[in-house]
């Protein structure tokens, strides 16, 4: 289905600035076109409004977008359109009656549903049978299911909005399988429009390359190979995770310092939980140095962060902090200790950076830890004045915490750890989903942090992160015999 | 014949409960829900369900009854109490065990489509409601975690009441927050797949049937509240609420 856009433009109700300008667009049958961009330069705006998912009270739009020569309509099945996060796309409880669930609304023939749906799922290689629950699938699985359902209606255009952005590298693996069987089989959809940051990934399932300019309009345009070697430069600067570039080491210059915690044949069983999701760790966290923890999925990593971090109370083994980290005469495991004592020694920030927020100001937030320590209203101030300077929040100190991007929201949710003066840093998938700038960012933050003399955990799918940061690594191996992974990112 | 009631039409099994309930409100005696509860007891194998399921899914209604009763028996005003007490603790039983059976039996799914197709519920409400239920569990797991976050942050429950109304309203609204934003993506979502278009008819991979043995289900429904009133009212023991 040809795709033209002509002089297009989006500004959100109650927003000065436009979100996309000044886009002119042509798209052909059967090509398979990579968006790139900062981030905010409209990319997802743009998708939207090829999907017809712009509603026209909801803001101002200028230019035309035309698809197959009429205007985009969302209950049509022209354009199909898959979003980051598969547990908020799914609506059935069942994997058949998910993907027949667009046919249904587009007014299929019931005789005619059910071998669709069995086709569409061959097409993405879906293991198992129509009847499988939906919710008893890994993430990974679960967006393959969503892009089967959006393929049902053999639509003329796919719109792929980041569809792994939320998933681990197995299951992004399993999607981008599914989206390379999709590009092979001559019976799928025309044209594709891809956003993805990890361009390397992806690279060879697309022939054509367009990139947003921060400014609007269109930067640049062509075959993949002739768009990266002339502008892989700059849009590595503007966070796009282009091949080949080389990443700046940050480990440890100096020798570790003193152990802060140890764990001694640490283990935890979720209550009922038929095997444990952690067994048998034993390390050392210490001053000055940066532990990196990997594994695959269900290895019991972000179990072995809340243990860490006093958030769970060991079912097996024990978490002790050392003299140099707990108080003198205090009791040494950390899930013990009041949680205002525990934010002073150990700051745990979580995948998810909203699940922490508490104020309606980014200045309010910060002002929490160190009044729960007790500081005088001067010295208070003084802290959040330098952790917005250091954070360079400066200018969003009166903004809500909800409102931030995501590299924003994720400063800030360290720079609240921050603010009570831990001396650990615990960190669950820290980089999860940013693109290059807010990463090389956040490595950058963590390894000064480190160098100041903090004991960094960061356990992470991230092998990047390691990589450049972590001075020491622990791998995590799933627990034999263990449940299939829990369903979702983390 | 085990199970053979659990296929039914979701429809006829809520409405077998129904009528089953409404008859046995009529009256507080212990002869007519004895004998709703003898029967009831009876078809559990019907639908496929073992005494043991059934037993782990009332406890909590088996301990109300029970509580009934003994409240009953310390305090009741009628003149033989014990009689009071066992009509009482049967009421509650034969009252709560159809719609026990009906319920462990449904899947939310078929609920779903024979709630649009037999009783012509609006598909926005039904569907919707179908997809809600499907976020509900995901709505567990963000309180666990927001509950967690806050110690990270340094608050604990243990404070002043007032501290811990606070911190509770605070995990609340971050609650509600979360899942606007899940739902409204969600909405989204199936806005793209063209649910809720206007101008073209939605159709049914599913069919759900209601058939003469659903019709049946429901006329044996009303067949044992009136079979239990009945006897009730021969017996002489029938007593009217109002």
């Amino acid at each position: 289905m040809t795709v033209e856009v002509r002089g297009f433009g989006w500004r959100h109700a109650g927003r000065r600035a436009w979100a996309v300008r000044g886009i002119d667009l042509r798209i052909e049958p059967g090509e398979r076109v990579l968006l790139l961009g900062p981030s905010g330069a409209g990319k997802s705006t743009l998708l939207a409004a090829l999907a017809g998912l712009l509603p026209e009270d909801s803001g101002e739009a200028e230019g035309t977008v035309m698809v197959g020569g009429r205007p985009p309509g969302a209950a049509e099945g022209r354009v199909g359109i898959v979003f980051q996060d598969p547990q908020a796309q799914l609506v059935m409880a069942r994997c058949g009656d998910e993907v027949a669930f667009g046919l249904e609304n587009l007014g299929w023939d019931p005789p005619a549903i059910w071998p669709r749906v069995d086709q569409v799922l061959a097409t993405v290689g879906f293991p198992y049978g129509r009847d499988r629950p939906t919710s008893a699938l890994s993430g990974g699985e679960q967006q393959r299911l969503v892009l089967a359902g959006g393929l049902a209606p053999r639509p003329g255009l796919l719109l792929l909005d980041e569809p792994t952005a939320n998933l681990d590298p197995a299951g992004a693996a399993l999607v981008r399988q599914a989206l390379a069987a999709m590009a092979a089989d001559p019976a799928c959809p025309a044209s594709v429009v891809l956003v993805e940051h990890r361009v390397a990934d992806v690279l060879d399932l697309v022939n054509r390359v367009v990139v947003l300019s921060g400014e609007g309009g269109i930067a640049a345009d062509g075959p993949p190979g002739a768009v990266l070697d002339h502008h892989g430069g700059a849009l590595a600067e503007q966070g796009v995770w282009v091949p080949g570039r080389e990443l700046v080491r940050r480990r440890a210059g100096t020798a570790p310092g003193e152990v802060l915690l140890r764990t001694e044949g640490l283990g935890y069983r979720h209550p009922g939980a038929p095997g444990p999701a952690l067994s048998d760790v034993t390390i050392t966290v210490r001053a000055g140095e940066a532990l990196g923890v990997r594994g695959p999925n269900g290895a019991g990593k972000s179990t072995l962060a809340g243990l860490l971090g006093g958030l769970l109370a060991p079912t097996c083994g024990a978490v002790r902090a050392t003299g140099a980290l707990a108080g003198p005469g205090d009791d040494p495991r950390p899930h013990r200790w009041r949680a205002r004592d525990l934010a002073g020694r150990i700051g745990s920030v979580f995948q998810n950076p909203e699940h922490q927020f508490l104020a309606s100001r980014v200045d309010e937030e910060l002002a929490i830890g160190p009044r729960l320590a007790g500081q005088p209203a001067p010295a208070v101030a003084a802290t959040v004045d330098e952790l917005l300077a250091r954070m360079r929040l400066g200018h969003l100190a009166a903004a809500n915490p909800y409102t931030l991007s995501g590299g924003e929201q994720r400063r800030l949710a360290v720079a609240t750890a921050l603010g009570c003066a831990p001396q650990v840093l615990v960190l669950d998938e820290p980089t999860f989903g940013q693109d290059l700038r807010t990463w090389a960012e956040l490595v950058d933050l963590l390894a000064t942090l480190r160098d100041e003399g903090r004991g960094i955990v960061a356990v992470t799918h991230d092998a990047d992160l390691v990589e450049v940061l972590a001075d020491r690594v622990l791998s995590l191996q799933a627990p034999a015999g263990a449940p299939a992974p829990r369903v979702g990112p983390r | 014949m085990r199970g053979s009631l659990a296929g039914r039409n979701p429809v006829a099994k809520l409405g077998a409960a129904l009528v089953v309930t409404v008859g046995l409100l009529a009256t507080i005696d212990p002869v007519a829900p004895g004998i709703a509860l003898v029967v009831e007891l009876a078809v559990v194998p019907l639908f496929g369900l073992r005494y043991g399921q059934l037993l782990r899914r009332s406890w909590p209604i088996l301990l109300g009854a029970a509580g009934v009763a003994v409240v009953q028996l310390l305090f009741g005003t009628s003149a033989d109490r014990g009689l009071a007490a066992a009509g009482l603790a049967l009421r509650v039983l034969a009252i709560a065990v159809p719609s026990v059976l009906a319920f462990a039996t449904i899947d939310p799914t078929d609920l779903a489509d024979a709630l649009v197709q037999q009783v012509r519920l609006p598909e926005r409400f039904a569907i919707g409601a179908l997809a809600a239920v499907r976020l509900l569990p995901l709505l567990a797991d963000d309180w666990r975690t927001l509950a967690v976050a806050r110690r990270a942050r340094g608050l604990s429950a243990g404070g002043s009441p007032l501290a811990r109304l606070r911190l509770f309203a605070s995990t609340m609204f971050a609650l509600l927050v979360a899942a606007i934003r899940r739902g409204t993506r969600l909405a989204t979502a199936m806005d793209a797949r063209g649910f809720g278009g206007a101008g073209q008819r939605r159709t049914r991979a599913r069919q759900q049937r209601f058939a003469a043995a659903d019709a049946a289900l429901i006329a044996a429904g009303i067949g044992l509240a009136v079979l239990a009133l009945g006897l009730s009212l021969a017996a002489g023991t029938f007593r009217p609420v109002l």
